[in-house]
């Protein structure tokens, strides 16, 4: 297994105490893409972050288990973590705008990431950077490696992070919100390019998403959150088949193209949801 | 109630929306949809009177409208944001946001008003003294709704009002902007990138592609395949695929 959490809870301190923002969530990835699905706060960042133990200075983690390829990321100091933190598990955050270095070159970046994890000489690297904008799909590399952040576009960017998360050649990626600052057209071709690198490497993908229907085409599974924990899980393609009326709730919130709703279904929250 | 002819922004050297002419009827909800670039908020920008570089013709119930526009403009008129977070002064209590618009365009009864406007989105009086961080995305949304109510206006311009916002809260402030429309009669202009939401929400649609309107159709039409422009019918192929979970 790539990913095994058992137990997990993350607690914030608050004047009232400890709040609980993740309680009990149990986990498990080997190589296959995994979706992560909910609304905002329900936990679903923290959860996916847990494990590179990259959380709020002052969040209380704790686990039974939190193992990422039998590493005991709990117990690990910060240079074994280091080890495991972009060099075996890649992150990408939603905005390029912010997760890129606007005042070095796209190129210059990922040659720096190249260099960080494998070493090497600067013009290697330079080499390896433009060769991983071609993976990525980018048409003319050699001018995107030239471009600083602000001279491209969001998709652009985001294929620049991407291309700079698969430098050190990580096992597992954690995309978290990849596309929601994107147009559909870009997010869908973003995705796809995701999807494909996962499948063609042998990755593990941790995809982080509030759109239930889009990650169920990009994912193999899907669990859904909610206030902290885990409601569901279920295998993408029975998600029209998905039990919970919570799940459900956001399938059916949606207006769509393809049938005319008078009027939107709005979701009644149970209170029994939060007793598990 | 809005007519637009042949209206041009530019930016600069840019042009960024070339001549672009519709027109909505009172009452009614015209959608523009495109991707981002295309120039669907800098037409609303520039009908809203916060873009004072534009050439062409716009007119709001029959008045043509001028680079400056008088304070009657402004209180018929009203917007809505993207983001709640951003489009809400963070030091001001929702009492003081919604009673700006009664005092800049100097209206009475401002308790009742605010009572009334709190009422109307389905905000609780206990919301009255609170500040934006202290609401959630929809409240703030809410709240910046009520506030675009309150000087009464006959048209909202509607920027992606849900984008930011979950589904299941996109849902609700859908259903609000539907009834709000029927209660006062309002004529809207909703801005989106998302078909689905536009097509739910808007009987007309204008299709927008690099600065030009290239395709005027209902949502009907749209629903039904019936598009004549290819970037529309991309636009559509794209978001029927994508709505629909996985089928097994």
């Amino acid at each position: 297994m790539l990913v095994e959490v058992r137990n997990l809870r993350i607690r914030f301190p608050t004047a009232t105490g400890l709040s609980e923002a993740v309680r009990n969530v149990a986990l498990t990835l080997g190589q296959e893409k995994l979706g992560i699905v909910g609304e905002s706060g329900s936990g679903k960042s923290l959860t996916a972050r847990s494990i590179l133990r990259l959380l709020p200075s002052n969040a209380v983690l704790t686990a039974d288990k939190l193992e990422f390829d039998g590493i005991d990321v709990l117990g690990a100091d910060e240079p074994a973590l280091r080890h495991i933190r972009g060099a075996r598990a890649g992150l990408i955050l939603q905005d390029p705008k912010f997760s890129l270095n606007p005042v070095m070159t796209a190129g210059a970046q990922i040659a720096e990431a190249w260099r960080a994890h494998r070493g090497g000489s600067r013009r290697l690297a330079r080499r390896a950077a433009v060769d991983l904008l071609a993976q990525v799909q980018i048409r003319d590399p050699q001018h995107v490696a030239q471009a600083y952040p602000h001279e491209l576009s969001g998709g652009m960017g985001q294929r620049v992070m991407i291309a700079m998360m698969l430098a050190p050649d990580p096992e597992l990626l954690i995309a978290d919100e990849p596309t929601s600052a994107l147009d559909a057209t870009v997010q869908a071709d973003i995705l796809r390019l995701i999807e494909d690198l996962v499948s063609r490497r042998g990755m593990g993908l941790i995809l982080i998403s509030h759109d239930l229907p889009l990650v169920s085409h990009f994912c193999d599974r899907v669990v859904v959150m909610y206030a902290g924990r885990v409601l569901e899980e279920l295998a993408a393609v029975d998600l029209i088949r998905a039990r919970h009326p919570y799940t459900r709730g956001l399938l059916e919130c949606l207006p769509t193209l393809s049938h005319k709703k008078p009027r939107l279904a709005v979701m009644q929250r149970d209170p029994s949801w939060l007793e598990s | 109630m809005i007519e637009i002819e042949k209206l041009s922004v530019r930016f600069g050297r840019t042009e960024a929306v070339k001549g672009v002419s519709f027109s909505v009827a009172r009452g009614d909800s015209f959608g523009v949809v495109g991707e981002s670039g295309s120039g669907k908020s800098s037409v609303l920008r520039a009908l809203a009177g916060l873009n004072p570089d534009w050439t062409g013709r716009m007119s709001v119930d029959g008045t043509a409208l001028a680079a400056r526009r008088p304070r009657e403009f402004h209180r018929r008129v009203q917007m809505v944001f993207q983001d709640p977070y951003g489009s809400l002064h963070p030091r001001q209590t929702v009492d003081r946001l919604l009673s700006e618009p009664l005092l800049v365009h100097r209206m009475d009864n401002i308790e009742r008003r605010i009572l009334r406007g709190l009422n109307e989105v389905g905000l609780t009086t206990a919301m009255r003294f609170r500040y934006p961080h202290q609401l959630s995305g929809g409240q703030r949304q809410r709240v910046a709704i009520a506030r675009a109510l309150m000087s009464e206006p006959d048209v909202l311009l509607l920027d992606e009002p849900t984008s930011a916002l979950d589904v299941s809260v996109q849902a609700e402030v859908l259903n609000l902007l539907s009834d709000l429309q029927q209660a006062r009669n309002l004529t809207y202009i909703l801005v989106s990138h998302n078909l689905a939401v536009v097509a739910h929400l808007c009987a007309r649609i204008g299709v927008m592609q690099a600065g030009e309107l290239v395709e005027l159709l209902s949502a009907d039409e749209l629903r039904a395949g019936r598009t004549r422009h290819p970037h529309t019918a991309a636009l559509r192929e794209l978001s029927i695929e994508l709505e629909e979970p996985e089928p097994s």
